[in-house]
């Protein structure tokens, strides 16, 4: 019985034993087989352009190359190599599928990338058909084919037009303003509620939140609210209350208590202005979050401004400030954040509205001018989206593509 | 001068920004990217600017003992284990010349193990916001506020398989009025059309502001109104 085991066990293991050997053979014989067979290598690729492409600084070429339709599939893949010089070292850019004789070769404008692709040079294409069989075959080397950066952006001409009407439009409405003629604004129960809520805090002798978001500097959103926190912050030394302003980002609360500090002097009462009244909490979303509830529910504000860039920190602020039943005044040009105002918020500047704020707050007639020629931009834009829907309608196609921007 | 200086680099560097758009050639090509990296290079040395304000008005607070100021002191706590631990790289695998992130470190253990789940636990505070929320926005006072309730009634319902099941038996003609395809054309054609009016208007805005910026008429982001 042990030796019938013993047997058995050997029996096993042999073809483990032997099956190197066994593999070896047999790539020695398919080798062999491939040699007798004389596998053909797949029919070259034959370069015939490679262009520049239109509307880059010149750091891309498209290559195409002509191959035999019937071929196709005894080829895997394309290589596309690219050179400096003919004779040069071909670097491999890229593959191409079998059935897709272009390649877009995109190179970096860095001069310190590895990737690094020269505007106004030279280049040298090859294009290596891969067979099925493993055998390849390689096309002529074409070129010289050259990058160009231009000088104008010719998809961005529909563009062009729009900035420079809505220029001529802005700056028309601002001179007339300058000449004294009256602009009628409509008005916005937002705007028209801050005179009323800092008032309110006055009575109350509570003081007064204003949160900038958790934009940076460079955000138009955060430049908006540092506008309506100048006009605020001149009301709220006024009436001599007091203000809260915790800040999301070191540099916003830098200009931020630039601006605060202005308006104070500006109002006359410098001596009121609190240097701690502007500070710093955190750059952590959530972190700011509960600093600034904290706040909130410690202090009890009357009023609570939420004017800037927000993200999903937007409800848990609003939620809190109303359940400490302060006023709340919020603006924000995230679509997203605007339904968690208007639901949680007495007043909501909804998008452009952020902007204009600070126009209206001022009444100065060189913004409201500025906010006059908004309107007249999208009056415009309104009867072209119109007449446009209709042409499209009617089976004229062309007015689309006047207006299409090639980015 | 305070304020004439700032506005001339506004109106330099914005209108140049504007025409560099529609130039791709070099060096205009890129310019945008090169001023934002400026940006982020003014950003560094204002975290210490920040840094250098959390710990004085907290120190401030500590020690003139104003209101709250026990809460100060956790803060000044965290703030100085936290950049010690970040500082000297304590417990670091790798040493002073280790990643700071390294794992095994203590400030990677501290941003972890207690960092991660306090912010977790401030965004899961959102669901129940939104619910008390919502519970304030669909009570049907008014008839927009009515309006909403419906749709929010039916794209919830719509959203879920009890949606689909409720309204399966709505077949051939009659299939349009299934939960989840009107709470697909609730969401396709209303709520998309009233954001991209908003969109549209957000981006007017944009271009409104930055020439206010631009032109010099908007300078209270400058401080005050006057020169």
């Amino acid at each position: 019985m042990k030796h019938k085991l013993r047997f058995a066990a050997v029996l096993l293991f042999l073809p483990l034993i032997f099956s190197p050997l066994l593999a070896q053979e047999g790539e020695e014989m398919q080798d062999g087989l491939l040699a007798e067979m004389q596998i053909e290598p797949p029919p070259q690729a034959v370069i015939t352009v490679a262009e520049d492409m239109p509307n880059d600084g010149g750091h891309k070429l498209t290559v195409r190359w002509e191959f035999p339709k019937e071929f196709t599939s005894s080829v895997v893949r394309f290589e596309v190599y690219r050179a400096y010089s003919p004779d040069g070292e071909f670097v491999l850019r890229g593959e191409s599928p079998n059935d897709f004789y272009e390649y877009l070769d995109i190179g970096d404008r860095e001069e310190e990338s590895p990737n690094y692709m020269p505007n106004d040079s030279s280049y040298y294409y090859k294009i290596v058909a891969v067979g099925t069989e493993g055998v390849s075959s390689e096309s002529e080397v074409g070129g010289p084919y050259k990058t160009y950066g231009q000088w104008f952006h010719t998809g961005k001409v529909p563009l062009l037009i729009a900035v420079i009407l809505f220029c001529i439009f802005t700056i028309y409405f601002v001179l007339s303003a300058k000449g004294g003629k009256e602009l009628y604004i409509r008005p916005l129960a937002g705007i028209e509620a801050v005179d009323e809520a800092i008032g309110r805090a006055t009575e109350m002798g509570k003081p007064i939140l204003y949160v900038l978001g958790i934009g940076t500097a460079a955000e138009i959103a955060t430049i908006a609210s540092f506008t309506i926190l100048g006009r605020v912050a001149k009301k709220v030394a006024e009436y001599q209350t007091s203000l809260i302003v915790p800040c999301y980002e070191p540099i916003v609360m830098s200009v931020a208590q630039d601006i605060v500090r202005s308006a104070y002097l500006e109002a006359g009462r410098p001596d009121q202005y609190d240097e701690d009244s502007v500070f710093f909490v955190t750059n952590a979303q959530f972190a700011y979050v509960a600093g600034v509830n904290g706040i909130m529910v410690r202090d009890l504000p009357a009023t609570n401004f939420y004017l800037g860039y927000f993200a999903a920190e937007s409800l848990l602020l609003a939620e809190t400030g109303n359940a400490i039943g302060a006023i709340q005044i919020a603006g924000t040009d995230q679509v997203s954040q605007l339904p968690f105002f208007v639901v949680a918020c007495d007043y909501t500047l909804i998008g452009e509205e952020l902007y204009a704020a600070s126009a209206y707050l001022g009444r100065d007639p060189l913004l409201l001018g500025s906010l006059k020629a908004e309107d007249w931009a999208k009056g415009i834009l309104m009867v072209l989206m119109v007449l446009i829907i209709l042409a499209v309608l009617l089976g004229w196609d062309a007015p689309r593509e006047w207006i299409r921007v090639n980015l | 001068m305070r304020r004439t200086f700032p506005i001339l680099i506004t109106v330099v560097v914005g209108w140049v920004l504007i025409v560099a758009d529609f130039i791709p050639h070099k060096p205009f090509g890129n310019l945008g990217d090169d001023f934002a990296l400026y940006f982020d290079i003014i950003a560094v040395f204002a975290f210490i600017l920040g840094g250098g304000n959390l710990f004085r008005i907290h120190l401030t607070k500590v020690q003139k003992k104003k209101k709250d100021w026990p809460f100060s002191i956790v803060t000044l706590g965290g703030f100085i284990v936290m950049l010690a631990a970040g500082l000297f790289k304590i417990g670091n695998p790798g040493g002073i010349q280790g990643d700071v992130a390294a794992v095994g470190s203590l400030f990677n253990d501290m941003y972890m193990q207690i960092f991660t789940p306090l912010q977790a636990s401030m965004f899961a505070l959102l669901a129940f916001f939104v619910g008390s929320a919502s519970y304030r926005a669909f009570r049907a006072k008014t008839t927009e506020a009515t309006i909403l309730l419906i749709a929010a009634f039916i794209v919830l319902l719509g959203r879920t398989p009890f949606g689909l099941w409720l309204t399966s038996g709505l077949t051939g003609d009659m299939s349009f009025l299934q939960l989840p395809n009107l709470t697909d054309w609730i969401m396709d054609v209303p709520n998309l059309a009233g954001q991209r009016a908003i969109m549209i208007g957000i981006a007017l805005g944009v271009i409104s502001m930055s020439l206010r910026l631009i032109l010099g008429v908007e300078r209270t982001y400058l401080g005050g109104d006057s020169d």
